[in-house]
């Protein structure tokens, strides 16, 4: 799925990576927790978030994340969106919580990233 | 390739916004260098597990990373409080992490165990009231 769609989809603010907001996902993952990102995530994924931290972008460059929606409306500072801007990822905000967020992507195709249960 | 590159980092520990600092150098060192992306990314998480433990509960440490062509060596040292259970350490879940930590996105006790998921040998030498030393190698070679 497009980034743009999941722009689109989830009503979302972009904050940083409008010049790569056509590139694509494969698949999503969700979690407040990085500890679990970093356990649980082994592609290349769209991550869904309410934690609004420094680390999540480190996180995402340690993981080669190159996209990042904060939900529940959450709103990344500016240190987040300059470190997030030097590492070429797109941040968005949207204002629906994690659960509808994510409903709304996997009803529209977007799959999600899971270890093998 | 004989040819070693060292490399040596100071963490502070009194910055939680600026863990991950090293990782971060370190695998934008790894990438200049060739390194494949598989390689690169074991070597990221792995490390950056390690610092955020450094910082949230050994107040900083060093890192060196000794890299060659066949592996990378990565040893962090700290004079934290160290690990008296380390296999209790090792199971997923387990985690000693404040709540402040566990805020902060971190503490769920995924840290040791993954860092051993991502790297090819990883070593634990901890003193209870000394601090720990953990040496992780990950193979570059295909």
């Amino acid at each position: 799925m497009k980034l743009a769609e999941v722009r689109d989809i989830l009503q979302a603010k972009v904050f940083a990576g409008e010049k790569i907001i056509e590139s694509e996902v494969d698949s999503a993952f969700g979690s407040d927790l990085m500890s679990d990102v970093l356990a649980f995530v082994n592609d290349r994924v769209l991550l869904l978030t309410g934690l609004v931290n420094l680390q999540v972008v480190r996180t995402a460059e340690m993981m080669d994340i190159s996209a990042i929606v904060f939900v529940r409306g959450k709103c990344p500072d500016e240190s987040i969106i300059n470190l997030a801007k030097s590492k070429n990822m797109v941040i968005m905000s949207t204002a629906h919580t994690m659960y509808v967020a994510s409903g709304k992507l996997y009803s529209n195709g977007l799959a999600g990233n899971e270890r093998e249960v | 390739m004989a040819e070693v590159m060292k490399l040596h980092y100071v963490v502070s520990g009194d910055d939680f916004t600026r863990a991950g600092e090293t990782s971060s150098k370190v695998k934008k060192t790894l990438n200049q260098l060739g390194f494949r992306p598989e390689v690169v990314r074991k070597v990221a998480i792995a490390m950056y597990e390690g610092e955020i433990n450094m910082v949230i509960h050994a107040d900083g440490g060093t890192i060196d990373v000794d890299i060659s062509s066949d592996e990378i060596v990565i040893v962090m040292q700290d004079k934290g409080p160290g690990i008296p259970d380390v296999e209790k350490a090792m199971q997923e879940g387990f985690s000693t992490a404040s709540n402040n930590v566990r805020e902060l996105g971190f503490g769920a006790g995924m840290g040791l165990p993954n860092i051993k998921k991502y790297s090819d040998v990883m070593e634990i030498d901890t003193q209870v009231g000394k601090g720990t030393k953990l040496r992780i190698v990950i193979y570059a070679k295909e």
